[in-house]
This record gives C-alpha cells, structure tokens and sequence, in this order.
C-alpha cells in the first residue's frame, strides 16, 4: 500500500538529512506505529506518505514514495486527497468550517461527491464515532477530545485506504486519549484501513499494533514486530522497561501480559519503598478561592497551602479549573473570592512585578513570553525586569539546562530547552513558589527525565512547585502530593501513592501490575538492588 | 405540500437579503417619516419573528443604536451648521465668525423648525435603509450566502470564511499573551517595547496556525481542479475580457448623454451576457458539490416578491402622488399619508407569517455551557 525507496529528505542549507536512504514497505490494512525521540524526524516521515513533504514544507526528497501505486513526486497532496487522510497535533489548527457536520462533509465536497453519497457517509461517520449528537455544534466549543474525534471523522468521510495521525492525542487528557485510541482501535478492526500513527502513549496502541517503525535519528529508520523493536529501543513506555529490568521473555506489551508474569516479581521485592512525606514551612495559604468567569464557575471554594520543599501535582481533565486555579494564586488571573497569602502579602493586590517575586508561574503556551531575538537577549532582559544582577538569568539556565548556545533564537531551541529558558527567565524573580502549567505537554521521555531533574532542584533550594499535568508516569516520578480537581473543586488530596495507586484511572502502569506501593520503574530498581544486597 | 411549506428551516439567505434590499429601495424613495418608520417597524417585525440564536441575529439591536445615532446626528447638524432656511425660527444661538476662507460655512445662528425637520426626516431615511440591512444581516447566515456563491468565486469564498475565523483566534492570543506578559511583570515598560512583546508572539501563533491550516487544506483536497484544456482556458480568458469592455462602454455610454445610443443599452446587455458566459466556462473547472445547499423553494418566492412589492408600490405610487411621499418642508405642517403606499409598506410584514420558522437551536445547546465549566 505504502513504498517508501531510498528515501533521503533534506532542508536545504542543513548539513544532516533528516532521513536518509529510508526503504520501507506497508501492506493492506496494516496498523504500524511510528516512534522515536522529539524532532528525531517522525512528523517528516509521516509527511511524505502524502507528498506533504517535500511539496508543501520544502526541501530535497530523493528516491521514491508511492501510495497505492501512485508517485507522489508526479502530484501535489491535493490529488491524495481520496487516498490518504491526514490527522496533526491539533485539530482546531486543522478546521476549515465551523460546525461538526460540514466539517464532516468538507473533504467530500473538494472531491464532488454526489450530494446523497455525501448524506450518507455524514450519517454513518456521526454514528461510527459516536458523535451524532453534537452534529450541529461549533468546533470551537467542543472539548479536545471531541474536536480530535470530529477530526478523525472528517478525513475517513472520504474513505481514504491509508489514515496517516500525527501523536493525535497529545493535547488530550487521559480520558479522551484513550476515547480517540480505542475509536482508532475499532476503526482498524472494522474498516480494514491502513494505519500510520505516531504515538508517545505507545502502550495504547502496542498490543494492536502490526510493526514499529523506528526513527532513531540522525536520518536511520528501523523497523520490525513489536516485541522485537521494543526489546532494545531508547523510548520504551515503563511497562517495557520494568519487563526489560525483570528479563521476562516474551517481553510485556499490555498491563495484562506483564501482570500474569509478575508473581515472580512481587514475590522478590520486599518491603516497598518508604516515603517520607517533607513538611517544609508553609510557604502559600490560600482559602476559599473562587474564580468564575460570567456564569461558569471555574474554580469553586479550593483551599490549599504549599510547603517548602515539596512538589504538589494538580491533576483532573481539560477544564476542571487547574489553570485558573494556578493563575489565581499568581495574582494574574481573576480571583473573586477566597484568600492568598504569601509570606503574609497577597499577591492579587501587588503589581506584577512584585507578584513575581512572591510567586512565579510558567503558562502553558511557555512561548509567548519570549519576545526577542537571541537566548542572550532574553536573559539580559529578565534580570533588567526582576532588578536581578547581571547574568543571573543566564546562571540559572545553565543550572537548568547546560550549554545552550546564547546566540541561538528562542524559537529554535527544543521544546525543553524552551521550557528550561522559560523557567529561568521567571526564577530571575527569585520566587519561593514556583508553578508549572502543563509543562510535559509536547515532551519526549528523555526531555520529562530532565524536566523532571530541574524539578528536583528546585525543591532542593526550598522552593515550593506545582505541577499542573495529565502525564500520571511524571506525577509518579515526581511529585510529593497530588490534588484532582472535578468541575472547580478539589476531590482528593493527599501524598502520591495514596492518591494515584488507589485509582484506576490515575494508576501508573507499574501499579496496575506489581500493586498500589510501586509507582515507577526507578522504585522496583532501588527494591532489587536493597534485595541483592 | 402546506405541512412541508412550515417545516421548521433556514430559509436561502439570498431570498431575504432581497426582500431586505427591496425595503431599503422603498426607504430610500421617501422622506415621509409615517412611511419610514412603518418600514422600521416591518423590518423589526419580522427579525422577532423569524431570526435564529445564532450571533448575527442577536446583533440586529446594534443596527437599531446605530439608526438611533444616524438621526440625532443628523438633526444636532443642522443645529449647528446653520438651518435657517424657512421662516419658523425656534432658536436664536450666537453666531461664531468664521475666517474668509471658510466662507458657506455657518456655526450656529438662528435654528428654524423647517430646517430641523428636514434633519429629521433625512435622518430617518439613512436610518430605515441601515435598518433594512441589518435585518438582512440578522436573517440571513453570512457564511451560507459565501457558499451559495457561483462555483468560479468558490475560492474567493473560502478564502473570505477562514479569514473571518482568523478574528476570533487573533482576539484570543492577543489576550493570552497579554496575560502572560504580566507573568514577567513587563507593564512597566516603554510602550514601544511592549507592543513589540506582544505583536511578536501573537504573530508568530498566527504564522503557525494558517501554516497549519494551509496544510490541513491541501491534504483534504482544496483547490483540486478538473483538468482544463489549453484550449479552453483561452475561450474563457477572452470570454471575460471581452465581456468586461463591453461592460465598461456600456457603462460610460449609459451615463454620457453625448454618445451615439446603440453604445449605450445594447452594448452594455451584450458586455454582461459575455461576461456571463466566460463566468459559466470558468466556473466549470471547478469539480466541487455542495453538501445540503440552500434551495430555492415556494417560501423563498414569496418572501422575495414580498420585498419587490414594497419597492415596486413606492415606485408607481411616487409617480402618482409625489408630495405625499415628499412631505413639503416649505409649508409647515403635519405629513400626510395616503393609503396606497402604506398597504404597499405593508406587503413587506408577509413574511413573518408566510415563511417558515427558523431551525430551532441544536439539541445540544444546554451542553455548551456545561462543556465550558466541566
């Protein structure tokens, strides 16, 4: 179905090609997963199945890419239309109309489908997704689980015979990824469509999964069945790496597998591993907050302190009021009831420029507070704004994240070195409270590995950090308590393996298999190691 | 066919942007203020009762301040640029002297009653006709009349939709960056510097988004073209370069009363005709179809004929009887009104019974506002 040969793809004026001498060769219905590091080249290999790459991006493609025996060298991506459907990162980027049903209908019309056919298909796309009644709905006012679905939707309205998705549930929280997985999961089984998905929550779709593709960077691509790529490949979800650490054979590729072969393990281990819970100083009391925008509340009544020394995890879905919480306790945001303290100030009643001081805050979108032109630039104007001497800014980076060139626009650094500029440029300000809104969001293991350092030492000064996060394997390495917010309200709070070991939902894989006291990989080693001493 | 005639749909947002420009024509044919603003009170009528909840229809209100705004503008004009034509003087204000070069303008000075009227009544008229237009606006779907657009502007078209949704998404990263620039305590700078802090990123958001959105389009098939002979591409370039001469002579002809006639109306007819058909070729390279379009049906007839009714009246009427639509303004006294062309204002209320009632709101409209808080 897809026939990559001797493909190598290069930006010009870049000396690495992004991939080189690439052969591979898809079948018929086949669900093959795409995997490897951040910018190691997935999206530019997903790219050329439809002759995106090099036609709309750029760049130099040699050798040969066919899709059901068409080259995509003789047409542009418009011609594919018919057979390959194309999902990204985020739908709403992808939306041309306004509503579900003409977004439904958007790509049958550029091919001229009858209108009946057309009718038809609408219909039984609403129903395949279980999305029939938000037909009339604005795509805007869907939550992201919906609009990815819609999105979906929209690209298999033309019955293509290869779907291509590029990580389509990387903004999604864990509920609606897994909606959107186990919609896709239904889709290969009943329409026989051939798959092509880039995945970081690869345990979701491993177990369906015909093949790997690796990318390994540095323009390599190997590819292979499941078990065989994931015995030795540097991206690995932990379920892998805990059968890898406990040389079960076959390895794991399910909670369910690894579960049946773990009597063993959990005989092993002793005791689990203690965990002091650090009771700093308090350092931020707030009660009663309220934050409501018009009619809708957001945040309903929370009562929270933060302790020196401790990383807090916020957790619950797209919309229980996690961000409006943190920006409320910055002093940036609204606030219209409820206490905040800060060594004794609030800071809603301070400018922001000394709110900064008291409290910092990274947002989500980390980059729109990069304005200038070079890493250096950045740094020389955060210690000008925090008062803070000369190339603070640029030690504190260095502590975060070493050697980043200062010449080098912010804008080319990757996501966690952006992150890392982003979190120095706010530390600058010499805060004691540090919050972090989705800061994993678009983050590879390796990059979550080194957030998760620059976390630890933050504490390690006796600040105080609340991460806002989806990512239950990062809440699990890191964090010390975790509150879950529902609908503006906080429904548990207490220390981390209480809180995630106890819950489905939240359970990290390693809970679901050796029970509620072993959160990660990391634990089960420290537990081996006690055990063979 | 009377129980499918009432089914609950949005009408073809053409038919009542006619009907509302046959209004506007009425409007703008009269002074008479009984006559106008029983065309206000049409237009207002039939807007409550046959608009939807969507947000253009709940902007007809800004179309009635802004009529508002129309008529006492134009009456403190004539209060204070001088209107002291007649001989009803209400109102003596001390004239300002103006310089020689400012000689024909007065400030202030004596106010007549028949020159405010005339404000009034001038006023009014503007107003009923921006009236009209928002009814329209407020009726019918903008984006639906983009899509019944002539498959040769079918670019055009798409193009002017994903422009309109680039407002909404501008006006959302302007206000998240700005919040973010408080997080770095930046609103104490110089102004220069934090607009730069501001336009940059939001540009760069929206870079981002339309490079998205272009590729989202080409993979999905926009701009997909059936395949044109050379041929054929030359047959419509001339087509439409022909027509459009044709078109500019008529045009200028038309108005100028010095050229030999047979240029005027026959050349003019011939140019559009022309025109037309390189249109049609044109819009054959198009191979798109249209997923649920509007269709023209017995209800859209008759709130169109309904609309030209009101103009039509006012056009025979006017000849008939022209002070009647033209109040005098030279002999003060109270406007008077004849019943022809009221009946035919009238005609212009038959929709609001004679078309059917708009698609109720989605069933999920609850929904919304409970997705907004989850």
């Amino acid at each position: 179905m897809i026939e990559l040969r001797q493909v190598t793809f290069w930006y010009h004026g870049q000396p690495e090609p992004v991939l080189s001498d690439v052969n591979l060769s898809i079948g018929e219905g086949e669900l093959v997963l795409v995997a490897g590091r951040t910018g190691a080249g997935k999206s530019t290999l997903l790219g050329t199945v439809n002759g995106l790459v090099p036609h709309f991006t750029g760049g130099h493609l040699d050798g040969a890419v066919a899709v059901a025996g068409v080259l995509t060298r003789s047409r542009p991506p418009r011609e594919f239309a018919h057979l390959v459907g194309v999902v990204g990162q985020d739908p709403l980027a992808g939306f041309v109309t306004d509503t579900v049903e003409e977004e439904l209908a958007y790509g049958m019309e550029q091919l001229g489908l009858p209108p009946q056919v057309m009718r038809r298909r609408v219909e039984e796309t609403l129903d395949l997704l279980g999305i029939a009644d938000l037909r009339r709905r604005a795509l805007r006012g869907l939550s992201g689980g919906q609009q990815q679905r819609v999105a979906i939707g929209s690209v298999l309205t033309t019955h293509p015979r290869v779907l291509v998705l590029d990580e389509p549930t990387s903004a999604l929280d864990p509920t609606a990824a897994e909606d959107v997985l186990a919609t896709l999961a239904r889709l290969v089984q009943d329409l026989g469509t051939t798959v092509l998905m880039a995945e970081h929550r690869m345990e979701r779709v491993v177990p369906f999964a015909d093949r790997v593709v690796y990318v390994a960077g540095g323009g390599r691509v190997v590819d292979g069945s499941p078990s065989a790529m994931l015995r030795d490949m540097p991206v690995a979800p932990p379920i892998v790496e805990l059968g890898r650490l406990a040389g079960w054979e076959p390895l794991p590729l399910s909670v369910r597998d690894a579960r049946r072969l773990a009597a063993g393990l959990r005989a092993d281990l002793g005791a689990p591993p203690p965990r002091p819970v650090p009771t700093g100083e308090t350092l931020l009391t707030s009660s009663d907050v309220v934050v409501r925008y018009g009619a809708t509340v957001a945040v309903r009544g929370v009562d929270l302190d933060l302790h020196a020394g401790t990383v807090l995890a916020l957790m619950g879905r797209n919309g229980s009021g996690k961000s409006s919480l943190l920006w409320a306790l910055q002093g940036s945001g609204p606030r219209q009831g409820g206490t905040v303290r800060v060594g004794g100030v609030d800071p809603g009643q301070r400018s922001s420029a000394q709110a900064r001081t008291l409290v910092g805050l990274v947002p989500q979108t980390a980059s729109d507070l990069l304005y200038l032109e070079t890493v250096a630039d950045e740094c020389a104007a955060a210690d000008a704004e925090s008062g803070a001497a000369t190339g603070t800014c640029r030690t504190l980076l260095d502590r975060l994240a070493p050697g980043i060139d200062p010449a080098r626009h912010p804008r080319d650094l990757s996501e966690g070195q952006r992150l890392a500029l982003v979190l120095a440029v706010q530390l600058a300000a010499a805060p004691r409270v540090v919050l972090l809104d989705e800061p994993t969001r678009g983050l590879d293991y390796t990059a979550k590995h080194a957030l998760a350092g620059m976390i630890r030492t933050l504490t390690g000064e006796g600040r105080a950090v609340v991460v806002a996060t989806h990512d239950v394997e990062f809440v699990a390495a890191v964090a010390d308590r975790v509150v879950v917010m529902a609908e503006g309200e906080v429904v548990s709070d207490g220390p981390t393996a209480e809180v995630l070991g106890g819950s489905p939902a939240f359970a990290p894989q390693v809970a679901k298999v050796l029970g509620a006291d072993w959160l990660t990989v990391e634990d089960v080693r420290t537990a081996l190691a006690e055990v063979a001493r | 066919m009377r129980a499918t005639y009432f089914l609950p749909r949005d009408l073809h947002p053409a038919a009542w942007w006619l009907w509302a420009l046959g209004l506007a024509v009425a409007a703008s044919r009269t002074t008479n203020p009984w006559l106008l603003l029983t065309i206000i009170a049409v237009a207002g009528y039939v807007v409550a009762a046959r608009r939807g909840a969507a947000p253009w229809a709940l902007a007809f209100r800004m179309y009635l301040y802004l009529a508002g705004c129309i008529v006492c503008l134009r009456v403190f004009f004539r209060l204070v640029f001088g209107g002291a034509e007649g001989t009803t003087i209400l109102l003596r204000l001390p004239e300002i002297p103006l310089p020689a070069w400012a000689a024909g303008i007065r400030l202030f000075g004596a106010v007549s009653a028949e020159s405010l009227l005339g404000g009034l009544y001038d006023g009014l008229r503007l107003a009923a006709v921006v009236v009209c237009l928002g009814a329209a606006n407020a009726l019918a779907n903008p984006k639906r009349l983009l899509k019944a657009m002539p498959p040769a502007l079918y670019e055009m078209g798409t193009a002017v939709v994903v422009a309109l949704s680039v407002f909404p998404q501008l006006a959302e990263s302007v206000l998240r960056v700005r919040r973010a620039r408080k997080l770095r305590g930046g609103a104490n700078h110089r102004r220069l510097r934090a607009l730069h802090a501001i336009v940059i990123p939001v540009l760069e958001d929206a870079l981002d988004r339309s490079l998205r959105l272009a590729a989202s389009m080409d993979s999905r098939g926009y701009g997909r073209a059936a395949l044109v002979r050379p041929r054929q591409r030359v047959a419509t370039g001339v087509l439409m370069v022909l027509g459009l001469i044709g078109v500019c002579v008529g045009g200028y002809a038309t108005l100028d009363g010095s050229t030999p006639r047979l240029l005027a109306g026959p050349v003019l007819v011939l140019g559009v005709v022309v025109g037309l058909l390189g249109f049609h070729l044109a819009g054959r390279r198009v191979q798109r179809t249209r997923y649920r379009p509007d269709r023209w049906r017995p209800p859209e007839v008759v709130v169109v004929l309904s609309g030209v009714g009101v103009a039509v009246t006012l056009f025979a009427t006017s000849t008939v009887d022209p002070t009647n639509l033209n109040p005098s303004l030279l002999t003060l006294s109270w406007p008077a009104l004849s019943w022809p062309p009221l009946v035919g204002v009238l005609l212009g209320v038959l929709p609001a019974w004679l078309s059917p009632p708009p698609a109720p709101p989605h069933a999920g409209a609850g929904h919304d506002a409970e997705e907004v808080s989850a």
